[in-house]
């Protein structure tokens, strides 16, 4: 919720500038998914955190559970089972990947949100919805690359993971880094979490992993949560993260050249009929003073 | 004598008409609103934001219904005819104000008009369906979502341009406004801008 803030870096809707006097240092959320066991305490740290509930689902065969990121669920653990020959040999792997919002330079759901202030991006790189400002149009949904805003049928508004602005504002990780048990998930500086990231890596070619790298978009100009992937070269293992993400070309002709577009459109319509007027003036029936002549006779 | 009147629209008609236009204005504003971030205040025309966005879907829905009631009543006359062809060639003519070829109920531009709107109308009932949150959105891809909004913004846009025309025509051709407010067109109207209707309507030359 809206804070006094002075390091807001976009606010969506908005065509002037928000305060951004303050310069707190770009952070990010490192996921290292070779780690990772899919114990889900980040999950029930989030909730507990932000007192969200859940209903209690059923199993559906799978761990899965939530089964979908909800406006009670902001985050839930992906598992996939891949056997491929072309992946580790065709050997089984479990992948299990930490779903929720990545965070991106370049958020599309900001850039979709009709609302001023419905969507908030700090300048350390968190994206913050303000739920008050939210008017439940759900264009977020639509503008977003990795489909995560949800909108809750409760209220009609849009909620996401907020990256525990609350507490990283204070100085705090976010909850599901603190309680992560194996370390798979960590919290700091982006660039620390670079070098972090790029000694994963390295270890991790050093056994095996030819393609392991880091996931940090550039299609979304990066992202503010970022992940270690043992095969980066094909995300879209991992319960179909994109492998190219980018807000998508009819969001951008949408919220981009149909504006110009529309306002000269419209502008010329107007303009038009004005000069029209006062140029050549009205369009009279004529023989209305005959009418006249024949009153007269 | 008495001004020498033909009924041109029927009550019923008015009625009709004037729903269609009110709603058009309404709709026009908040979705305006929607669009353009500096004027996202034109939501106030629904009393909150929240509630622009709840009523605006429900508002075209009526505005849908009116004027589908009016596609049956007029599309027989828009049909375009060559006579319409040579008309909209000579649209310049025509805009310094010299009327051009044997024009029955309505000419060229009107047709033309017509058609636009049934387009529009079109595209937008069915973009606006697929983008309406709560009920339908949930429905459909998210990919054909993004098409439905960017379809639903560019008709209403063009479908707001094409109604300025539409207005500044009917104040540019003095004594049209009459004809949906009280129903009627003096003969010297008619006679000027309609000479074939008015030749069916009277039996008199024009
Ligand atoms: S649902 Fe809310 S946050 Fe999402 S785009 Fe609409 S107003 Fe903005």
């Amino acid at each position: 919720m809206a804070l006094q803030s002075l390091d807001i870096l976009r606010r969506s809707a908005s065509p002037t500038a928000a305060p951004q006097a303050r310069n707190p240092l770009e952070v990010a959320k490192l996921i290292d998914v070779s780690v990772c066991i899919g114990c889900k305490a980040c999950q029930v740290a989030c909730s507990e955190w932000n007192e969200l509930r859940d209903d209690v689902g059923s199993c559906v065969g799978v761990y899965d559970n939530p089964t979908d990121l909800s406006a009670q669920a902001w985050t839930v653990m992906r598992f996939n089972e891949v056997e491929q020959p072309d992946v580790s040999g065709g050997k089984l792997e479990w992948l299990i990947r930490k779903d929720g919002c990545m965070h991106c330079a370049d958020p599309g759901c900001l850039k979709a949100c009709p609302s001023p202030g419905a969507i908030i991006q700090y300048k350390n790189g968190i994206v913050d919805f303000h739920q008050e400002n939210c008017i439940g149009c759900g264009y977020c949904v639509s503008g977003c690359p990795f489909n995560v805003p949800r909108i809750n049928p409760k209220d009609n508004k849009a909620y996401k993971c907020n990256l525990c602005s609350d507490r990283v504002a204070v100085g705090q990780e976010p909850a599901c880094v603190k309680t992560c048990p194996t370390g798979a998930i960590q919290f700091g500086s982006k660039e620390d979490m670079q070098e972090v990231a790029a000694k994963r890596v390295t270890d991790l070619k050093s056994r095996g992993y030819d393609n392991a790298g880091l996931y940090d978009p550039q299609g979304v100009g990066g992202t503010h949560v970022m992940y270690v992937l043992h095969h980066a070269d094909k995300p879209e293992l991992y319960n179909n993260l994109p492998k190219d993400p980018a807000i998508s070309t009819t969001v951008s002709l949408w919220k981009g050249l149909l504006k110009p577009v529309a306002t000269l459109g419209i502008a010329a319509a107007g303009l038009f009929g004005f000069f029209h007027y006062i140029t050549v003036g009205p369009n009279r029936a004529e023989d209305e003073h005959e009418a006249e002549e024949e009153v007269t006779k | 004598m008495k001004e020498q009147l033909i009924q041109r629209y029927n009550a019923a008609e008015r009625i009709n008409h004037w729903v269609v236009a009110v709603c058009f204005i309404l709709l026009a504003i908040s979705g305006l609103a929607f669009f353009y971030p500096a004027f996202f205040w034109l939501t106030g025309v629904f009393g909150t934001p929240q509630l622009a966005r709840i009523v605006h879907p429900f508002v075209g829905v009526v505005m849908f219904i009116a004027f589908a009631r009016q596609f049956f009543r007029y599309w027989h006359h828009n049909l375009v005819t060559s006579e319409d062809v040579k008309w909209m060639k000579s649209v310049k003519e025509v805009m310094k104000g010299n009327e051009v070829g044997d024009i029955g109920r309505y000419n060229g531009g009107q047709k033309g008009m017509f058609w636009v709107m049934v387009g529009c109308m079109a595209l937008l009932l069915i973009s606006g369906v697929i983008a309406w949150r709560p009920y339908f959105a949930l429905y459909f891809p998210i990919p054909l979502i993004r098409v439905a909004l960017l379809v639903h913004a560019a008709s209403a846009l063009v479908l707001i341009a094409s109604i300025i025309v539409h207005v500044y025509a009917a104040l540019w051709v003095q004594g049209t406004i009459r004809a949906m407010v009280e129903g009627v067109v003096t003969h010297a109207w008619a006679r000027k801008h309609h000479p074939k209707w008015f030749r069916e309507m009277t039996g008199k030359e024009s």
